[in-house]
């Protein structure tokens, strides 16, 4: 006769933090874990250990001078911010930006919503061990950096969008670059799709892990690759199309079970169809200006600057006083790397804003993850965790 | 520590030995990267193949304090998050250096507000700092180049003597 | 945006609107503060908008018209038909409370501790009130547009001033020289 004599041991829940300096969290996340063995009974995430006060700074800074203070929210994508800024305060003014602006903007924004997924989910499979894989992904995105490089001459914070256009036209030799480098993606994503999608060590990981219900998801608000996944085929680019999406042809890639291998293999659809969205935009391209002619907003000409009065005051003008958005507010919003990332700006008819609001995705998804995390093993954290794409410049602004 | 403190006493041995420590030091440094913001884009870029930090034997990070060299700080520190980066440089055993990744790891970037340290050196003493927002990977790779040279020049008994060891004791 | 869910929130709740417009497309309703939670719940369970896209609030310190210091704004997506609407109520300084939406939206307890620890207004009833971006010893409420930007409160003993170097003395100018320069 056995006795299960650990009946009468005393047990308790272990509490443990998954701290913020843990390279799983990205850095800065910090979780609150209480395990029965290694599985998770509750997790209370606590976020914030990258606040770096970007609402109080913009209410400091003049409306241009935000753009750089946006590229660092979601920085793995960073132009996808600077144009829901700008779309934000264009709506607000009532400008509407230029054909070839619109086009641009839809090219690079799709460019950085290659380099987003490919920087999430070559983390995400680093973590899990595959430190190859991390490898070929930022390979990749290296060919993207070099492009982005040679328009606006950084590799990843830009600031290249103003109010009203943006900083200077594309270069010569951007088109062929850019369909070299899109063959070149094509080539390295068919290798990584044979290493991960039928491997058995990955599958086992992330199969029916981190799986969250459709109701769920919409009641937290999540959006993005996330709901995606869930089977919900919201896309702020097809739903709400802003710039030159509604010109350009291309499909949401949808997931059934929420888990992270459906987001994995959404992550890895949406880059396909933005590839698309790029060979089509550059093949439709139209000429002429990049930036509005309006002098309220937009720099004149430098031949005016130098030999005009006129040119001359409105460009010191903009420079030393900015753009005077009219008084009211405005809520502009695209479709980031995760989802919806909205800009709620209002003006009091001066230079600064009286309050420019970032709806961030991922602060969203972090705020579902407690409940995601429940029942799961501690090892399951990490893939659940990676397919989260939580960016801190985003989350905790 | 009596036997760096004798062997500084004989110069003959001392540089000779004081050589190739350092040598081997400078050469197969574990970084603790630190990663919080932006920066950190540039870190992997740099980790990966095309910059390839493996060439100067610093690719492996080793994501526990006791078993690192060196702390790359990489990216924005705020208030909320500096006594964990303070534990963490407690937590790593000399001889140990840092590195300051980014305008905001080295003076706290355009963030000059309620919620952002004004620099990595307000909380642990800094030894190289690379500026740029972010910095480009052959900066980074320069800087490390610097923090090479630094630990080349570096005397046996260095943990005794530099300021920087008894910066953060009571 | 949706003129129609504006138009029968004002039917269903008329003496509690106190104003609606559709500024630059987006629209938007400003109801008082005490049927907060009717009108959400009205938008919620009858005309089905479930996607909680964002809360936050808006300090007016320097309005001069004796109007509520804050307003606290919700944005709201219906899934199924794509509109969208935003609803605001004014809170007042001196009572900086309003009802929580938690019971409504899962997601909108996160959004209201961060708005509650930026602006200090009170969630009534809300599960979980605690900081979420800022340490427990943080005191005040740093959005507020009183409290300023570089008021810092370091949670370790820092080995240096912080102090904000970029307003310089008199005689300490960009192109001149510093005190104690000898020629």
């Amino acid at each position: 006769m056995t006795v299960d004599s650990s009946k009468d041991l005393h047990t308790d829940y272990l509490e443990v933090m998954m701290g913020p300096s843990h390279p799983a969290m990205h850095g800065i996340t910090q979780i609150k874990l209480f395990l029965d063995g290694e599985t998770i009974v509750s997790a209370d995430v606590e976020p914030g250990y990258l606040h770096r006060g970007f609402e109080k700074e913009c209410e400091d800074h003049r409306w241009n001078q935000i753009v750089p203070y946006t590229d660092r929210l979601n920085y793995v994508s960073p132009l996808i911010n600077n144009v829901a800024y700008v779309m934000a305060v264009e709506k607000l003014c009532g400008i509407k930006p230029t054909p070839r602006c619109d086009y641009l903007r839809v090219i690079l924004s799709e460019m950085n919503r290659i380099t987003d997924h490919l920087t999430c989910v070559g983390a995400a499979v680093m973590e899990l061990g595959a430190f190859s894989g991390f490898l070929y992904f930022v390979k990749a995105r290296e060919l993207y950096y070099d492009l982005m490089e040679s328009v606006t001459g950084a590799r990843v914070t830009y600031a290249w969008t103003r109010v009203g256009g943006m900083r200077w036209d594309i270069p010569e030799g951007f088109e062929a670059q850019s369909v070299a480098a899109i063959k070149e993606t094509r080539r390295i994503l068919k290798e990584i799709d044979g290493l991960f999608t039928k491997n058995r060590l990955f599958l086992d990981r992330v199969v029916d892990v981190g799986v969250i219900s459709r109701e769920d998801a919409i009641s937290y608000g999540i959006t993005g690759p996330f709901l995606r996944s869930t089977g919900v085929a919201y896309d702020v680019r097809k739903a709400h199309p802003y710039a030159a999406y509604s010109d350009v042809e291309f499909e949401i890639p949808v997931g059934e079970n929420g888990d992270c291998f459906d987001r994995y293999k959404v992550r890895m659809a949406e880059m396909e169809q933005s590839m698309r969205i790029i060979e089509q935009a550059l093949g439709k391209l139209p000429k002429g200006p990049v930036n509005v002619d309006d002098p309220r907003f937009v720099f004149p000409p430098k031949q005016a600057v130098y030999t005009t009065i006129e040119g001359l005051i409105n460009h010191f003008k903009l420079v030393y006083d900015d753009v005077h958005p009219p008084k009211g507010e405005a809520y502009g919003y695209a479709e980031g790397g995760n989802g919806e990332i909205g800009f709620y700006v209002v003006s009091d008819g001066g230079n600064k804003p009286v309050k420019c609001r970032v709806r961030p995705p991922c602060f969203a998804i972090v705020a579902a993850l407690g409940k995601i995390l429940e029942g799961h093993m501690v090892a399951d954290i990490v893939p659940i965790y990676g397919s989260v794409n939580m960016i801190g410049g985003e989350m905790d602004r | 520590m009596g036997l760096e403190t004798k062997l500084q006493s004989i110069p003959a041995i001392a540089s000779k030995v004081e050589f190739f420590i350092n040598w081997a030091r400078k050469w197969s440094l574990f970084q603790y990267p630190f990663v919080t913001a932006c920066c950190g884009m540039e870190f992997m870029s740099v980790a990966c193949s095309h910059y390839d930090i493996a060439r100067f034997g610093a690719e492996f990070p080793r994501f526990t304090p006791r078993q690192a060299d060196f702390l790359l700080v990489v990216g924005t520190i705020s208030h909320k998050q500096a006594p964990i980066l303070r534990r963490i440089y407690e937590q790593m055993c000399a001889p140990k250096w840092v590195v300051a990744f980014g305008a905001c790891a080295c003076t706290g970037g355009f963030y000059d507000n309620y919620a952002t340290v004004q620099g990595t050196d307000k909380v642990i003493p800094v030894d190289v700092y690379i500026p740029g927002c972010p910095p480009r990977p052959e900066m980074v790779l320069d800087g490390l180049m610097k923090l090479q040279d630094l630990i080349q020049k570096e005397k046996l008994d260095e943990h005794l003597r530099h300021p920087k060891y008894k910066a953060l004791m009571p | 945006m949706s003129i129609q869910a504006a138009e029968k929130i004002k039917e269903k709740f008329p003496d509690v609107v106190e104003e609606t417009h559709s500024q630059a497309g987006d629209d938007t309703v400003r109801v008082q503060r005490d049927s907060w939670f009717t009108v959400l719940e009205y938008l919620r369970k009858v005309l089905g908008f479930d996607l909680f896209v964002d809360l936050t609030a808006v300090d007016y310190l320097a309005r001069e018209d004796g109007l509520p210091r804050f307003e606290v704004v919700v944005h709201l997506r219906n899934m199924t038909t794509g509109k969208r609407i935003r609803v605001k109520s004014r809170v007042p300084e001196s009572d900086p409370s309003i009802q929580s939406l938690s019971p409504l939206w899962k997601g909108a307890n996160w959004f209201e501790r961060e708005c509650h620890e930026m602006y200090g207004i009170l969630f009534k009833d809300s599960p979980d009130l605690r900081h979420l971006l800022l340490y427990e010893e943080f005191e005040g409420h740093p959005l507020r547009k009183d409290y300023p930007i570089d008021k810092r409160q370091p949670r370790v003993p820092l080995l240096a001033s912080e102090e904000r170097r970029f307003s310089r003395p008199a005689d300490e100018t960009p192109h001149g020289h510093g005190p104690g320069f000898q020629e």
